[in-house]
C-alpha cells in the first residue's frame, strides 16, 4: 500500500499529548465504554484499597505490602497502556488531519476584496484554503478554479475533463442553471467572477477530525459486535473467579484478592480490549493517510465487504483521453491531404482528442497551417460533429468537419455524395478494435477517417486481478459502444462493463448488485452521479466533484485518483483482521497464563498441583507477578501493529485464515509461555 | 487386537455405517420428501386434527419457540402431578411410595428436559404406571423436541432468505412416528429377545446359591431402556442402569445400547447435510466432533486399561486395567467407551460406576460434558454447536478482513450476544451452582437438613469436589449421569439441579433458535472468492479451537482442583 507520508509511529509532541491524554480517560465515565479496561480499573480501585489496609492495618494475611503494592500499580499501568494506545491513534490522527487542512490543494485565487476606507474593490492572490463561503474570486484563461462556486458575471469555456471525463471544452455563464463551476477545473478561454458557495473540503476535513477525536466517534457494527463478545468473555472469567474463592475455601486454601485479581486481569481480553479502539482510530487514520476523508468509520469498514467496484473507464483504467493513433484515407484522397485537413480541423480545436491530432500530423504539417480568419464550428450533441470554415483563396470557403461515422454519414448522404464503403469498413474496424473513429469530411465530401486509442493504465491488470483475488468484482462503466467496451474491459482485465452509459444505467446496476446482497462502491464525481453515489455502499466522491456528489458519498478522496478505491478496500479490510487477529492473539495467551497463575494459587496446600507448572516459575509470588507484567506490556509491544494494521494478503480466503491462524493464534499460544518465563527468571531475583 | 479392542472399534464402525443412511433418511423426513415410512401419514393426520394443528403453516422463529415451550409446561405439571400421587394410582404392584415434592420437581424437570438425573431408584422410587407414563413418555417427547428444535436450525443454512423457520409441532411428530418409535421397537425386541424384562408382573424371588431369599425388580422394562438410549435420555429403569443385569444383560445388548445412543446425534449431523445439501460442511462438523471425542477417549482408555497406580504400588497386577466399580461382563475398555460416549452425548446412561473411574477419566467424563457438543444429545449437540459455530465465525470472519458470514448472512451484533449469552450461561451454572454447593458444605456443613450438608459427599477431598462439580455440570449438560457417591435425594440437590436442568435446556435451545430465525431473515449473499468457506479443514481447526478454549478457559480451575488435583496426587 502506497504510504508516502510513513512518519515515525511515536513522535515527541505526539507521545507527549498522548501521556497526558491517558491519565484524563482514566475518567471512571469516559472508561466505561470500554466494559473490558473498565473492569480492570475496578480491578486497580479493590487494589489500591487492599493495599491502603495492608499499610494502615499491618495485616499481612493478604501478603506483604510491597507485593500488593506492585500488583496495584501494575494493574493501573495495564489501564494506562491501554488509555496510551487510543490516545496515541487520536493524536496521531489529528495530527494528520490538521496538517491536510493546511497543505491541501493550495491553488492561488484571486479574491475580490473590499480595500481600504473607501472600500476600493481590489484582487488579491490567497491560497485557496482561505476562501469562504461569500468570497469572490477572479478566473481567466489558463487558471484552475480554486473552489466551488456559482458564477455571478462573465462566461467561459471551461474543461471539466478532469472530473467528467468529457473531453468537449462546456461553457458556463452567469444566470440559468450553468452557473456553477466546479474547483479543480480549467478555465480555457475568457474571464469570470465567481462567488464561493461552499468552504472547500473544509466540512468533510472537520468531521473527520471529530471522528478521530472520540467525541463523535460511533462504533462500528463489527465493533459493537466484537465488543459484546468481549464483553462476554470477560464475565465469564468474572464468574471463573468469582466462583475459584468457594473452591478454594473448599480446598482450604487461602486466595489472596490480590491473586484472585491477577487471575482475572490476566484472563480477560486486556490486549485486544485495551487496543480495540485504536485500531479502530488507525483506520480513519490510514484512510486519512491514503488522501481519502471517510465521512464514518462504518464506510471504511463496509469498504473491507466490497463485492462490486464501479469504475469509470476514462482516467481509471485509461489514461485521461484518448488519442489519434493513425490517419486512414479515403480511396481516391492522398494521405497528406487527409492528415492536412483533420489538422486543420483541429487547430483551433481545444480538446484533448483534438491536440492529440495536431500532434500526430506533426509539426511538419502544422507549421505551414493557418486558421486566420477561420470560423470554429463548436462540438454540439445534435451534430456530433466540430469542425472549421476556412476562407479559401479560390474557391470562397471550405468546410472541413469531424465527428462520428453516422453523424458525418448523414451530412455527405444530405450533400448527395456518397459515403465510401472502405472509409465504413475501417470505422467498423477500428470499432472493434477498442479504438473511436472519428470521419473527416470537406466541404461534404469524406477524406478519411482518424482512429482515436484509448491508452491502458500499465498496471492496471495486475491490480484488477488483486482485486478478484480478494473477491471483488470490478465493473467498467463508459460512454463508448459495446464494441469498444468490450474490447477495453478484456484488454484491462475487469469482469462486467456498462457501455454507453447513462447515469440511470450506474444506478440500475447498483441496485441489480444490491439485490443479490452485494455490496457496491463506485467512484463518482459528477452531479449525474450522486444518486449513485448515494445509492452504493461505499460511495467515493472525488474532490474535484460537485458538491452534490461529495454530500452524497460516503468518503471524499483528495488526490481525484479513481483507483483510490483499490487501497480503500485493503484498508476496510486491513481494520477487521487487525480486531480479529489480536482477539485470537489475546484469548490464546490465557492459556499460558492459567499454567502460570492456577498452580502457584494452590501450591500450598496442593502440591501435586507443581506438576502444573510446567513452567517451572520460581515462586508462587513471581508467577503471578510475571502473568501481569507480561499481560501489561503487551498492550504497548502490540501498539504499533494496532496502528499499522496486520497486512492484507490476497490469497484467499482460507489460505488467509490458516495464516492468520497460525500466526496469532498459534504465536499467541507460545508467546506467553516464553515471555512470562523470562519475567519470571528476572522478577525471580527480587521475590 | 484383542477382542475388546475389536469390540469397540466394531461398535463404532457400525454406528457411522448406520448414521450415514439413516441421515439420508431423516433429511427426507424432515423437507417432507417421499420416504419408506410414509404410511405413518394417516396416523399423523390424526394427532395433526386432535391437536388442532394446522401442518402446513409454517412459523417463525418466535412461534415456534413459544410452541416448544408451551407444550414442555404442559408436560411438566402433567409429569409433576403424576409422581407426586404415583403411590395410589394404579400399576403398582410392588407398592412404592409417591415422591415427596422436591423429588417428583427434580425427577418431572429431568426428564423433561432429556437428562434423566434420577435422584430416585427405579426399583423403589417409581410405579409401572410413572416408569411407562411419566418417564417413557417424557423421553420419547424431550427427545423429539431436541430433534425438531435442531431441524429448526436448518433454514438458516439455505440459500433463500426466508421469514419462517418450519412448524415445530410437524417436525416434532415426525421425529416420534418416523424415527423415535420403530426405533424403539427394533431396540426394545433385542433386549427382550436377550432378556430384559417385559412384563406388568411385581417382584420376582429367587434364591440365591447362598439360599438368601432375593426379591427381583421386573417391569415393562425394554421399551424403556430402548427409548432411553435412543433419544440420549440416560435414565434407567433399575437403579443402577445399564450395569444393571436385567437392563443390560450381555456383551451384545451392551454394543446395541451403544450403537443406539450415538446412532441418532451422528445421524442428525448428516441429516443436516443432506438437508441444507451441503454434505461436506457435515463431514467437517462430523471430523470436528469426532477429534474431539478421541481426545477425550484416548486418555480415559489408555488410564483405564493402565489401571490404577495406588492400586500398583500395593504390588497387585490388574491385567484387565482398573475393574473397580466396572462390570466384568464389559471389562475396561468397553465400559471406558462407554463412559466417554455417554458423557459427550448427553445419555448419561452407565454400565460402570463413573465415581470409581480413574481420576483422568473423570477429568475427560467432566470435559465431555462442559462442551457438550462433540455428537452431543440429539438435536442438542446440533444445538450446542450452532453457538459455538456462530462465534468461530464471527472471529474467523473478522481474521480474514470481512464482515463475517455464515452460508452468506451476516453474522453481527445480536446474534454474537444471543451466542455469548448461551455460553455465558452455561459457565454460569455449572460454576455457581458447583460453587454453592461448596460453599454450603464447608460453611453449612451442620446445618439441620434431611441430609446435614457434611454427610453429602462420599470421598472426602478432591474427589469430593469432583463429586460436587460432576452433579451440577450433569445438570447443566442435561446428561444425567452421575459420580454417585453424592446423597443427592434432598431439598438442595433436587431443587438446585431443577434449576439448572431447566435453564440448561432450555437456554441452548431457545439462544440457537433465535439465532437462526435472525439469519435465516437476512439477505443472503452469495459466496465470492472473498467469502471465508466453512466447509474446509481450516475452519474445522478453527471451530475446534473456539470450543477448546471457550470450555477449556472457563473450566480449566474446577478441572484443576478436582480430577487434575486427584491425578497428580496419586500419580
Amino acid at each position: 500500500m502506497a504510504q508516502p507520508k510513513q512518519s515515525s509511529l511515536f513522535q515527541r509532541e505526539l507521545v507527549g499529548k498522548a501521556i497526558r491524554e491517558s491519565f484524563i480517560k482514566l475518567n471512571p465515565a469516559v472508561l466505561i465504554k470500554n466494559p473490558v479496561m473498565f473492569t480492570v480499573e475496578i480491578g486497580t480501585l479493590i487494589m489500591v484499597l487492599v493495599t491502603a489496609y495492608i499499610a494502615l492495618s499491618g495485616d499481612t494475611s493478604q501478603g506483604t505490602l510491597g507485593y500488593n503494592l506492585v500488583i496495584t500499580l501494575i494493574l493501573l499501568i495495564t489501564v494506562l497502556f491501554a488509555n496510551f494506545a487510543e490516545a496515541i491513534a487520536e493524536a496521531r490522527g489529528k495530527a494528520q488531519a490538521e496538517s491536510l487542512r493546511k497543505t491541501r490543494q493550495e491553488t492561488p485565487a484571486k479574491v475580490i476584496r473590499a480595500v481600504g476606507n473607501k472600500q476600493v474593490n481590489e484582487v488579491q492572490t490567497i491560497p485557496s484554503s482561505q476562501l469562504v463561503r461569500g468570497d469572490v474570486f477572479v478566473c481567466e484563461t489558463g487558471d484552475i478554479i480554486p473552489s466551488d462556486g456559482e458564477i455571478i458575471e462573465g462566461l467561459a469555456t471551461i474543461d471539466e475533463s478532469a472530473i467528467t471525463g468529457e473531453s468537449a471544452p462546456v461553457i458556463r455563464e452567469a444566470g440559468g442553471d450553468k452557473s456553477s463551476v466546479t474547483g479543480g477545473t480549467k478555465v480555457l478561454s475568457d474571464r469570470i467572477k465567481v462567488q464561493v458557495t461552499t468552504q472547500p473540503g473544509e466540512s468533510f476535513l472537520d468531521k473527520m477530525i471529530a471522528l478521530v477525536e472520540g467525541a463523535s466517534r460511533q462504533k462500528t457494527p463489527n465493533e459493537i459486535a466484537l465488543t459484546i463478545l468481549l464483553a462476554g468473555f470477560t464475565l465469564i472469567f468474572i464468574i471463573v473467579c468469582v466462583a475459584l474463592k468457594p473452591f478454594a475455601d473448599y480446598a482450604n486454601t487461602p486466595i489472596t484478592i490480590a491473586a484472585l485479581i491477577s487471575l482475572f486481569v490476566c484472563l480477560i481480553p486486556t490486549t485486544i480490549g485495551g487496543l480495540l479502539s485504536a485500531i479502530g482510530i488507525a483506520g480513519m487514520d490510514r484512510a486519512l493517510r491514503a488522501n481519502v476523508i471517510a465521512k464514518s468509520g462504518r464506510a471504511v469498514e463496509t469498504a473491507g465487504d466490497i463485492d462490486t467496484l464501479l469504475l469509470d473507464k476514462t482516467g481509471t483504467i485509461t489514461i485521461g483521453n484518448r488519442k489519434a493513433t493513425h490517419f486512414y484515407p479515403a480511396p481516391g484522397v492522398s494521405k497528406t491531404d487527409m492528415i492536412r485537413s483533420s489538422a486543420l480541423s483541429s487547430l483551433a480545436d481545444e480538446t484533448p482528442e483534438g491536440k492529440s491530432i495536431v500532434e500526430l500530423a506533426g509539426t511538419d504539417v502544422t507549421r505551414n497551417l493557418s486558421t486566420t480568419g477561420a470560423t470554429l464550428i463548436k462540438f454540439t450533441a445534435e451534430t456530433r460533429s466540430s469542425g472549421i470554415d476556412l476562407p479559401d483563396r479560390s474557391n470562397g470557403l471550405v468546410r472541413i468537419r469531424k465527428g462520428a461515422t453516422d453523424s458525418i454519414r448523414t451530412m455527405v448522404k444530405r450533400a448527395g455524395h456518397a459515403f465510401p464503403e472502405e472509409t465504413e469498413e475501417q470505422a467498423k474496424k477500428i470499432a472493434a478494435n477498442g479504438g473511436t473513429p472519428l470521419v473527416v469530411s470537406q466541404n461534404d465530401s469524406v477524406m478519411g477517417v482518424i482512429e482515436l486509442q484509448d491508452i491502458i493504465k500499465p498496471g492496471i491488470a495486475e491490480r484488477f486481478d488483486r482485486l478478484r483475488k480478494m473477491g471483488v468484482k470490478t465493473v467498467m462503466v463508459t460512454g463508448d459502444n459495446p464494441l469498444t467496451a468490450k474490447f477495453i474491459a478484456e484488454k484491462a482485465g475487469v469482469d462486467d462493463y456498462i457501455a454507453e452509459a447513462k447515469p440511470e444505467d450506474k444506478m440500475n446496476y447498483i441496485r441489480n448488485e444490491q439485490t443479490g446482497g452485494k455490496l457496491v462502491a463506485m467512484m463518482g464525481d459528477g452531479t449525474n452521479d450522486a444518486p449513485a453515489l448515494a445509492q452504493a455502499d461505499v460511495g467515493v466522491a472525488m474532490n474535484s466533484g460537485t458538491q452534490a456528489a461529495k454530500e452524497a458519498g460516503n468518503m471524499v478522496d483528495l488526490d481525484n485518483d479513481p483507483t483510490k478505491l483499490i487501497e480503500v478496500v485493503e484498508i476496510g479490510k486491513q481494520l477487521l483482521i487487525t480486531r480479529g487477529t489480536l482477539t485470537t492473539f489475546s484469548i490464546a495467551n490465557d492459556v499460558a497464563k492459567y499454567f502460570a497463575i492456577v498452580p502457584a494459587l494452590f501450591t500450598v496446600s496442593i502440591p501435586a498441583l507443581q506438576s502444573l507448572n510446567i513452567m517451572r516459575l520460581h515462586s508462587a509470588e513471581s508467577a503471578i507477578l510475571s502473568a501481569v507484567i507480561f499481560n501489561a506490556i503487551i498492550i504497548p509491544m502490540l501498539i504499533p501493529l494496532a496502528l499499522r494494521g496486520v497486512e492484507y494478503k490476497p490469497i484467499g480466503a482460507s489460505a488467509l485464515l490458516r495464516r492468520n491462524l497460525f500466526i496469532y493464534g498459534f504465536g499467541g499460544l507460545v508467546a506467553p509461555f516464553i515471555g512470562i518465563k523470562a519475567l519470571d527468571l528476572v522478577v525471580g531475583l527480587f521475590v | 487386537m484383542s477382542t475388546e479392542w475389536i469390540g469397540v472399534v466394531v461398535m463404532y464402525g457400525l454406528t457411522v455405517l448406520l448414521a450415514i443412511p439413516l441421515g439420508k433418511y431423516l433429511a427426507n423426513v424432515f423437507k417432507g420428501e417421499p420416504n419408506a415410512f410414509d404410511f405413518m401419514a394417516p396416523l399423523e393426520r390424526l394427532i395433526y386434527r386432535l391437536g388442532g394443528i394446522n401442518p402446513h403453516r409454517d412459523m417463525n422463529w418466535k412461534e415456534n419457540l413459544v410452541a416448544l415451550l408451551t407444550i414442555n409446561a404442559v408436560w411438566l405439571v402433567y409429569a409433576f402431578v403424576l409422581l407426586l400421587n404415583q403411590g395410589s394410582l394404579p400399576l403398582n404392584p410392588d407398592g412404592n411410595p409417591s415422591q415427596t415434592p422436591d423429588l417428583a420437581f427434580n425427577t418431572a424437570i429431568s426428564f423433561l428436559v432429556n437428562c434423566d438425573l434420577q435422584h430416585y431408584s427405579g426399583e423403589s422410587g417409581a410405579t409401572y404406571l410413572t416408569q411407562l407414563g411419566v418417564m417413557m413418555f417424557l423421553m420419547f417427547v424431550s427427545a423429539a423436541t431436541g430433534i425438531a428444535a435442531a431441524v429448526l436450525l436448518f433454514r438458516s443454512f439455505m440459500p433463500q432468505s426466508v421469514e419462517t423457520v418450519g412448524n415445530f409441532y410437524v417436525l416434532f411428530t415426525k421425529a416420534i412416528t418416523r424415527l423415535l418409535l420403530p426405533g424403539s421397537l427394533v431396540v426394545a425386541l433385542i433386549l427382550a429377545f436377550n432378556g430384559t424384562p417385559a412384563s406388568f408382573d411385581g417382584k420376582d424371588t429367587i434364591v440365591t446359591l447362598q439360599g438368601d431369599t432375593v426379591n427381583v425388580s421386573r417391569g415393562p422394562a425394554a421399551g424403556f431402556i430402548a427409548i432411553k438410549h435412543l433419544g440420549t435420555n440416560g435414565g434407567g429403569y433399575f437403579g443402577a442402569n445399564s450395569a444393571h443385569p436385567l437392563e443390560n444383560p450381555n456383551y451384545l445388548t451392551n454394543m446395541v445400547e451403544m450403537i443406539a445412543q450415538v446412532l441418532i446425534p451422528i445421524a442428525m449431523i448428516f441429516a443436516m447435510g443432506f438437508y441444507i445439501n451441503r454434505r461436506k460442511f457435515a463431514w467437517v462438523v462430523y471430523s470436528v466432533m469426532t477429534i474431539g471425542m478421541l481426545g477425550l477417549l484416548i486418555p480415559t482408555i489408555s488410564s483405564e486399561l493402565g489401571g490404577n497406580p495406588a492400586i500398583a504400588r500395593m504390588g497387585i497386577s490388574q491385567l484387565t486395567g482398573a475393574m473397580e466399580g466396572k462390570d466384568v461382563r464389559f471389562g475396561a475398555l468397553a465400559s471406558g467407551y462407554w463412559s466417554i460416549v455417554t458423557t459427550i452425548i448427553s445419555t448419561g446412561s452407565v454400565n460402570s460406576m463413573h465415581d470409581s473411574s480413574m481420576a483422568l477419566s473423570g477429568a475427560m467424563q467432566l470435559l465431555g460434558m462442559m462442551v457438550n457438543a462433540f455428537y452431543g444429545g440429539v438435536g442438542a449437540g446440533l444445538l450446542n454447536f450452532y453457538y459455538f459455530l456462530i462465534i468461530a465465525v464471527f472471529v474467523s470472519g473478522l481474521m480474514v478482513g470481512r464482515t463475517p458470514e455464515l452460508f452468506g448472512r451476516k453474522v453481527e451484533a445480536r446474534e454474537i450476544k444471543i451466542a455469548s449469552i448461551v455460553a455465558l450461561m452455561s459457565a454460569l451454572l455449572v460454576k455457581g451452582g458447583t460453587a454453592l454447593g461448596a460453599w454450603i458444605f464447608m460453611k453449612y456443613g451442620a446445618a439441620e437438613w434431611a441430609v446435614q450438608p457434611s454427610a453429602w459427599l462420599n470421598n472426602p477431598g478432591f474427589h469430593g469436589f469432583s463429586e460436587i462439580l460432576y452433579e451440577f455440570t450433569s445438570a447443566n449438560a442435561n446428561n444425567g449421569s452421575g459420580f454417585e457417591g453424592l446423597g443427592d435425594n434432598n431439598f438442595f440437590w433436587n431443587y438446585s439441579t431443577g434449576i439448572v436442568l431447566l435453564l440448561g435446556r432450555f437456554l441452548p435451545i431457545i439462544g440457537p433458535v433465535a439465532i437462526a430465525g435472525l439469519l435465516a431473515k437476512k439477505k443472503y449473499v452469495p459466496e465470492s472468492s472473498g467469502t471465508l468457506p466453512v466447509d474446509t479443514a481450516t475452519f474445522g481447526l478453527m471451530i475446534f479451537a473456539v470450543i477448546f478454549i471457550i470450555t477449556a478457559l472457563s473450566f480449566f480451575p474446577a478441572l484443576a482442583l478436582g480430577p487434575l488435583a486427584e491425578y497428580f496426587s496419586l500419580r
